[in-house]
């Protein structure tokens, strides 16, 4: 005999959640869309972009590390009556000003989550005064490269590396906004390391920070896949959808 | 590197062995090598067998681990506000200046280096500097001269003058934890006679919450820990105390160590845990000796160990793990982060320790005063407890007293004490802010100095900071600022990128470049903060901002440029690299940089 | 947005444009309304700006900047139409975030510019000294960074619609907003 599914109230809407699911996971399979960038459905949550969170009951909580509840009301769009949208916008604009994020000249554009984020959140202008930190490219490798001009610290690369490749090739080092991913081999750089083009890591980025080599610009604009559907009306959730070569 | 070195590092492992250890592996090579050089770091990683990617990730955590040469003698001066009004920033400069370094720079011949660190809890014998994480207080011009000299001369810190070190208690005012005479072993009897039940039910009487600053219901957690599945449970003692401005944690570990240690055995025995560990603040490492000889002590008084006073069964030993300066440590989830070798990033929670904490299991922590009271509950009784202090907050509260006043110090009172009976013990007058429980806390005005010390009125890990007349309470907002700034792990977007931009945002009015949209900006980003934040540092980083703005905003208003925006960076300023490169100065060299400047 | 008799009888709505380091991209973008500028000029009259060659700023309604403060200069440009206008739009990449002329930021200034101006051979630098070249800023700042800015155009270049549909907005008094199609950063 199985627990029957129980339901979450999604801003009023009843959303069906099976036990031990996160209220983002639960969502995110009723097509409920919560915005997250650090969310993986393989590798489970981390909790660090904070873009997942909502009311639940009254108080903040990121939907991404909360398990679903009968009887939770959950706010999503507005925020106890107020919009949620500029809370969401903030957070979206901090990421951009961290790091050196330019999307005209970025592979990954059209197909980034952040970006996407920010389409959503009504983000104009990064606002914030820019950081420009000094970051680096690695282009050791032969086939990925690594810029972490763009890296937004989800660690979506270091648990895949570790818990799905079994390989171990990036971590994070450092504290505060000097956080920054770093790479196992002796020169630090990712050509010294086993890392293949075919591993899990190499493809779970959202944003433009792994990049395989030679595949630049495929699509083209118009045709990319936040073009096509901005992402809180994808069909189906992020990361089943094959990766745009 | 060499031989020598590498045997260092060997034996370190050797001893330690498990990448639980790492921290405590990579403190120790410190030690003797003064830094952890990209050699020790593989030798290190490979004796561990992990990848050095995490040993880089631990290392560039920590504040008290260096992966760049540092010195043989390695001076950091507490930077907090409380050692500013006693004008550390001069001696820091006078030092500097002597030893002809720029902050942080290591000197040529590799000898010294000078830096500034978050509060080192000396608040009450300040200025006061660390030199190779041993504390020096009492810190006068003369006294940065003679440590000149010691560093030119290179003798070994072990042999400088022991009154550089000497730490005194201050203990100012004595109730019911600290005053009475204590007998060593007699809590331990006590809660054996009483039994594990016996003693749990007598922590609920007393209605014992946490003195670490989240008050949470001790016996709660005691209960639901002894409950949770599992075989083997754990009792951490934190002892991280990095709030800024407490130092009542130092003075316990100093004088009451066997009350702690008794109190974690006592912990153990009712949640039925054979192990503890204390987490010690890095910044406190002159404590370890002393507390080892102490445990050595208890352990031969059958105090500690197997069959604790002739209990069988009653099995419990204490460890002590030493921090390397990162306050986020004294978050209880970034603590046991820390314990296992980890950087001290907060867990997603739930699950709580108390089900899921050290090594995966289930594990109490709690803050030392906590831990010394269940020996007062064990000895008198929950009930005897529960009628001290208010209602809803039982007994008396260790606070560390420093700022403006004649006598800082340690002052203990029944929960339930005025503020303002506090600054008239500790002589404080014409006091313009006190604030409670750190930069965490909050900062009260003098029409609120009638409020009560308590759980349900103001409460207080124990931080207790007087400014008195002519403070300038929008530096010790800065302060505040530059050291979640400095703190913050780094986890979650709000936090690591909304500390710096709060920090930025008071520079800039500091540098008397600020306007209205830099207050709208702080209050915007506090409140973002607060709701947002993976942990409490980020949620409180917001608070000085909140408080300050709100009850002093001339202390603002008075450095804000009339208009309502003033251009990010000082605009003339951003000229100089190109006027040297150059080599001009003419007017078109310049900018006009006055407010309104229309051209 | 079609002209009416009634419009005659109003002020025209002032317009001065700049583009500061920017490619003038976004200046070739407005111009892509193509025939919709005819509309547009029942309503709006330019100031300053590259399309009219008007050299300084009077007193007008809104300003359109394109690109970011590299040297002294665009501050002084900026702070004209800054000082003159009463809406400020920042428009495109590099006016915004410092775009691509920002890739530099990271870099000492002092280094690029002994590397653009090393002699032939490579053995020293001639970096200018005459005083009617603006000087370079140690970095590149967008333009809020410099002066308050009231809305933002992102695109790079935002299309001719975008811009469109902004001033559209903008003049009849609505909340300028962009639909997904029109919204992009790149």
């Amino acid at each position: 005999m199985t627990a029957p599914d129980s339901t979450i109230l999604i801003d009023d809407v009843p959303v069906p959640f099976k036990p031990g699911q996160t209220i983002l996971e639960a969502a995110l399979e009723a097509g409920v869309f919560i915005p997250h960038l650090c969310f993986h459905p393989e590798l489970g949550a981390h909790g660090s972009c904070r873009l997942c969170n909502v009311i639940v009951n009254g108080r903040n909580i990121s939907a991404c590390t909360m398990k679903a509840a009968s009887g939770q009301e959950i706010e999503v769009d507005t925020w106890l009556g107020e919009s949620a949208q500029a809370y969401r916008r903030t957070l979206v604009q901090m990421l951009f000003v961290e790091g050196n994020h330019f999307c005209p000249s970025c592979e990954k554009s059209g197909n980034c989550q952040l970006q996407a984020l920010g389409y959503d959140s009504e983000m104009m202008t990064p606002h914030f005064v820019e950081f420009y930190p000094h970051r680096p490219v690695d282009a050791s490798h032969p086939d990925v490269l690594l810029d972490l001009n763009r890296c937004i610290l989800c660690e979506l690369c270091v648990r895949a590396s570790r818990d799905m490749d079994g390989k171990s090739v990036f971590a994070l080092a450092g504290r505060g906004m000097a956080s920054h991913i770093v790479v196992n081999s002796p020169s630090g750089k990712l050509g010294d390391t086993n890392f293949s083009a075919t591993d899990k890591a190499a493809h779970v980025c959202p944003v433009g920070a792994i990049l395989i080599k030679r595949v630049g610009f495929a699509k083209p604009i118009g045709q990319r896949r936040y073009d096509l559907e901005p992402i809180s009306e994808e069909a189906t959730p992020r990361r089943e959808v094959e990766e745009a070569k | 590197m060499m031989a020598a070195d590498s045997n260092v590092v060997a034996e370190n492992v050797r001893r330690r062995a498990e990448p639980t250890q790492l921290l405590q592996i990579l403190r120790e090579a410190q030690e003797e090598l003064g830094w952890i050089s990209p050699e020790a770091a593989r030798a290190i990683a490979s004796a561990l067998d992990v990848p050095v990617t995490r040993v880089q990730s631990v290392v560039q955590f920590y504040s008290f681990l260096y992966d760049e040469p540092r010195g043989r003698y390695r001076i950091l001066f507490s930077d907090n506000i409380t050692y500013r009004m006693l004008g550390n920033r001069g001696l820091f400069e006078h030092m500097l200046k002597r030893l002809k370094l720029k902050r942080g720079e290591v000197s040529a011949d590799g000898a010294v280096s000078v830096d500034l660190t978050s509060c080192t809890g000396m608040c009450d014998q300040g200025p006061a500097l660390l030199v190779n994480n041993r504390p020096v207080t009492r810190m006068t011009a003369r006294r940065v001269d003679e440590i000149c000299d010691l560093v030119r001369d290179g003798l070994p810190v072990s042999e400088w003058p022991a009154d550089f070190f000497r730490v005194e208690d201050h203990i100012r005012r004595a109730d019911g934890l600290l005053g009475p005479r204590y007998e060593p072993g007699s809590a331990l009897k006590a809660a054996i006679a009483l039994g594990r039940q016996g003693m749990l039910d007598e922590m609920k009487r007393s209605n014992l919450r946490g003195r670490g600053g989240a008050g949470f219901v001790t016996s709660v957690k005691w209960e639901s820990c002894r409950n949770a599945p599992g075989a083997d449970r754990f009792v951490v003692c934190n002892a991280d105390e990095g709030e800024p401005g407490t130092f009542k944690d130092r003075v316990l570990l100093s004088s009451f160590a066997e009350r702690v240690f008794e109190g974690m055995a006592i912990a153990g025995f009712v949640i039925g845990a054979g192990k503890g560990l204390v987490y010690l603040r890095g910044e406190y490492q002159y404590l370890l000796e002393p507390l080892e000889t102490k445990l050595q002590a208890m352990r031969r008084e059958r105090l500690l160990g197997a069959s604790i006073c002739g209990a069988q069964g009653f099995d419990f030993d204490i460890e002590i793990h030493l921090g390397a300066g990162a306050y986020i440590c004294g978050e209880e989830s970034a603590l046991i982060e820390s314990l296992e070798g980890k950087p001290g990033k907060p867990r997603i929670r739930p699950p709580y320790p108390v089900t899921v904490g050290y090594l995966g299991k289930p594990t109490v922590v709690d803050n030392v005063e906590t831990l010394a009271n269940a020996t007062d509950i064990a000895l008198h009784g929950g009930r005897d407890f529960a009628g001290r202090g208010t209602r809803h907050s039982s007994g008396s509260k260790v606070l560390s007293v420093s700022g403006d006043c004649a006598r800082p110090g340690i002052y203990e009172y029944p929960f339930g004490v005025r503020i303002q009976q506090v600054l008239e013990d500790c002589g404080a007058s014409d006091v313009v802010a006190v604030q409670i429980s750190g930069p965490s806390g909050v900062c009260l005005t003098p029409d609120e100095f009638r409020r009560q010390i308590a759980f349900e009125d103001v409460p207080s890990s124990g931080g207790f900071m007087v400014f008195g007349k002519d403070r300038d309470v929008f530096n010790v907002a800065r302060n505040f600022a530059h050291f979640f700034a400095h703190e913050s792990c780094g986890f979650c977007t709000p936090c690591r990128t909304g500390t710096a931009l709060i920090r930025d945002a008071l520079d800039k009015i500091a540098d008397g470049r600020g306007s209205r949209y830099e207050i709208n900006e702080l209050v915007r980003l506090a409140d973002l903060l607060k709701r947002t934040s993976h942990c409490g540092l980020g949620q409180t980083a917001g608070n000085p901002i909140r408080d300050t703005w709100l009850k002093f905003r001339p202390a603002y208003e008075r450095r804000l440029i009339r208009g309502d925006f003033d251009p990010a960076v000082d605009l003339d300023a951003a000229l100089a690299r190109a006027r040297e490169i150059s080599g001009r100065d003419d007017a078109g060299a310049h900018i006009d940089t006055r407010i309104g400047a229309k051209a | 947005m079609s002209a009416t008799a009634k419009t005659s009888a109003l002020p025209k709505v002032r317009a001065a444009t700049t583009s500061l380091a920017g490619c003038f991209g976004c200046h070739m973008s407005f111009l892509d309304i193509d025939e919709r500028i005819l509309d547009l000029m029942q309503i709006v009259e330019f100031d300053r700006s590259p399309l009219t060659d008007i050299k300084h700023c009077g007193p007008c309604d809104i300003a359109l900047i394109e690109g970011g403060c590299c040297n002294a200069e665009n501050v002084h440009v900026l702070r004209e139409l800054r000082a003159n206008a009463k809406i400020l739009v920042a428009v495109g990449a590099c006016a915004i975030n410092g775009g691509l002329p920002a890739l530099r930021n990271s870099l000492d200034v002092g280094d690029i510019l002994n590397e653009v101006y090393r002699t032939p051979d490579g053995a020293a630098s001639n970096v200018p000294k005459d005083p009617e070249l603006p000087l370079l800023f140690d970095k590149v700042y967008p333009v809020n960074e410099v002066v308050r800015v009231d809305y933002f155009i992102p695109g790079c270049p935002p299309s001719g619609d975008t811009i469109w549909k902004f001033l559209n907005d903008l003049i009849l008094g609505r909340m300028p907003r962009l639909d997904p199609q029109l919204m992009h950063y790149d």
